[in-house]
């Protein structure tokens, strides 16, 4: 358990509705929900998740706090917004499901080797260096996400399609030695970390 | 003409539903001098146009009736139908109204025999079945119809039909010449009875009102039980004509719900509810109800009937808004897709016909009104700034019958006083005071 986790846990003891309204974006609209069950029901992806968001909202407000952060269901969404175009109370569900995510992400409680939350973490760790995305450098930290055996056999298979991009010069093999930047990195730095100053002072 | 019947002491009704019949014999009643202006060819309304009422699910004919009965009576009520409101100017206890009356091509001496629509050979959609059938161009509204005189539809004027409908005529009733007309009236104070309408189900996207046969809307399901009605009394569906048995009742279609109407119409589970009973009525046992909601509002004593159709086995109840709707192609059938709020069951049902409980919209909106008119966030209207107009009925707020005639009878009340406050100064002139 993170301290992060502690401290929410002492904080809020059994309340986990008001943890959400306070610290996870766009929280504070869950108490808005009328479980009508459009959002459930209009989801492409409805049927793959285990808890829908209509019912992520009631398990919120009964405080299942445990089963709800360490739901996988909240990083099936795949941001379609066909829950938000249909709510009848314009509850931003989508944000929420993220919100949700990036919470139950912050106090360690999200599922393991998820894999929405794999690349996403990636995803953010490659860009926030330069300021740039580089693909090759992700690409890789993709294939060797799982051991380094399995990332051998990752790179093989998808030999063919990564020689065709090079050939296409989609795909510079150059980039492995650090690739492109913008222009002023410590810049991007100073911002990201002023961003999370003004997160960590506006929740908990 | 005018300058006889009206004053500033005469109080003007505008819309001849019940509500608006209801504030205008209530005034009259008291002894005021009321002018009632219909826009349609015929008094009653959407309520004419109901099957039964809830809870007693007796027939609205009986009290509009009654309410026929008293309006013949009173020498103080003067009705104008197709006559609507085009301009209003002045202030609280002395307005000039303008009215711009359309011609109905037949006069007095229609005795409603019916001859002419036996001869004229066109054809409109029927407003007072929703559109659902057709009727000849020279009809007679419903059976219940005040004045009890047939009209022609202006599209056969100037036609041959219009000359047929003429010669079939015995009485000398059918005028064609007849032009349209503006009256101004002086008028005290002003009720808006302007009534609800439907919410145009079409927009309600997920359940394709416009695109499946079988989704129809609840006011629509009205007419197929009634006897009166395009099926003679008998719930055969759209499509194929097939008698429907397994019906799916859909509630807040279009109310409570940011995207369409922000209010609850209130009075629809009621009539989901009582439509379940039209069911029952058509097959005892054999029928199938499904009502999809979010909660059901049966408000106050109305809780009764609920738990009287709640002891019904034909009738099931899934507490879920539909997400979408599919069609069967075979059978036409339709299948409806959701997650139901007690289990979360990811369901897919398939009815005969769905009925959409669709919300009620103030029939105003759209309409220009008065510039000191005020109304809420949903258009529902509360009355003037001055003092002197005031909503009523289903104008003011999404109301059944039995509540719509309350807030009349209110609305009655606050324009009498409008009248008696306003012809107070003139005592005081020529009185002692002062």
């Amino acid at each position: 358990m993170n301290d992060l986790n502690r401290q929410a846990i002492a904080n809020y003891k059994n309340d986990f509705l008001r943890e959400v309204e306070e610290r996870v974006e766009d929280g504070d609209w869950v108490r808005m929900c009328m479980q009508c069950g459009v959002c459930a029901g209009s989801c492409p992806l409805g049927n793959a998740w285990e808890h829908t968001p209509q019912k992520l909202f009631m398990m919120i407000r009964a405080g299942k706090r445990e089963e709800v952060l360490s739901s996988d269901s909240m990083w099936m969404c795949t941001s379609c917004y066909n829950c938000i175009v249909r709510c009848p109370r314009k509850l931003p569900i989508t944000h929420i499901m993220h919100g949700l995510a990036h919470y139950a992400h912050k106090l360690n409680m999200a599922p393991k080797g998820q894999p929405t939350r794999d690349i996403a973490k990636l995803f953010w760790d490659n860009l926030v260096k330069t300021g740039r995305v580089n693909e090759l450098k992700f690409s890789l930290a993709m294939y060797f996400k799982d051991g380094f055996m399995q990332g051998i056999r990752n790179a093989l298979a998808m030999q063919a399609v990564g020689m065709g991009l090079v050939k296409a010069k989609r795909l510079n093999p150059m980039e492995i030695l650090g690739g492109h930047k913008c222009k002023d990195q410590g810049g991007i730095h100073r911002m990201i970390a002023k961003a999370r100053a003004i997160e960590a002072h506006k929740k908990g | 003409m005018t300058a006889t019947i009206a004053t500033n002491q005469t109080l003007l009704v505008v819309g001849g539903g019940i509500s608006g019949m209801t504030a205008a014999l209530e005034a009259a009643e008291c002894g005021k001098q009321v002018i009632l202006a219909e826009r349609n060819a015929t008094l009653g309304g959407r309520t004419a146009l109901l099957y039964r009422y809830f809870p007693k699910m007796c027939h609205p004919t009986c009290g509009l009736e009654i309410n026929l009965r008293r309006l013949k009576a009173n020498r103080n009520l003067r009705v104008l139908t197709q006559a609507e409101v085009t301009a209003i100017s002045g202030t609280r206890g002395n307005y000039t109204v303008t009215l711009k009356i359309s011609p109905r091509y037949v006069n007095n001496n229609c005795t409603a025999c019916g001859e002419c629509a036996k001869v004229v050979e066109t054809e409109i959609p029927d407003p007072y079945q929703y559109n659902l059938s057709q009727t000849h161009a020279a009809y007679l509204p419903h059976a219940m119809a005040y004045p009890q005189r047939y009209v022609l539809d202006p599209c056969i004027i100037g036609t041959p039909d219009a000359d047929k409908a003429k010669a079939a005529c015995k009485y000398g009733a059918i005028e064609l010449d007849m032009q349209a007309e503006t009256v101004e009236l002086k008028v005290g104070a002003v009720i808006w009875a302007t009534g609800w309408k439907p919410y145009d189900a079409a927009k309600i996207q997920p359940y394709g009102y416009d695109r499946f046969d079988n989704v129809i809307t609840s006011v629509e399901f009205e007419r197929l039980a009634d006897p009166h009605g395009p099926t003679g009394g008998k719930l055969l569906r759209p499509s194929d004509g097939k008698e429907a048995r397994n019906i799916a009742f859909i509630q807040c279609a279009g109310s409570r719900d940011e995207n369409h109407l922000r209010h609850c119409s209130r009075i629809c589970c009621m009539a989901s509810l009582k439509q379940t009973q039209y069911v029952r009525e058509a097959y005892g046992e054999e029928g199938r109800s499904t009502v999809y909601y979010i909660d059901i509002r049966s408000i106050d004593r109305l809780e009764d009937f609920y738990r009287k159709v709640q002891q019904d086995p034909t009738v099931k109840f899934i507490k879920s808004k539909v997400a979408n709707i599919k069609l069967h192609e075979e059978s036409s059938d339709l299948i409806l897709h959701g997650v139901d709020t007690e289990g979360y069951h990811r369901y897919a049902e398939q009815h005969d016909l769905v009925v959409l409980a669709v919300g009620m919209e103030p029939e105003s909106n759209g309409i220009q009104l008065p510039a000191d008119m005020v109304a809420d966030a949903s258009g529902f209207l509360e009355g003037s700034a001055d003092g002197g107009q005031f909503g009523a009925g289903a104008a003011s707020s999404p109301l059944d019958v039995n509540r719509a005639v309350q807030s009349a009878t209110a609305a009655a009340l606050r324009a009498i006083q409008v009248v008696h406050k306003t012809s107070r100064p003139e005592l005081v002139e020529g009185g002692a005071k002062s």
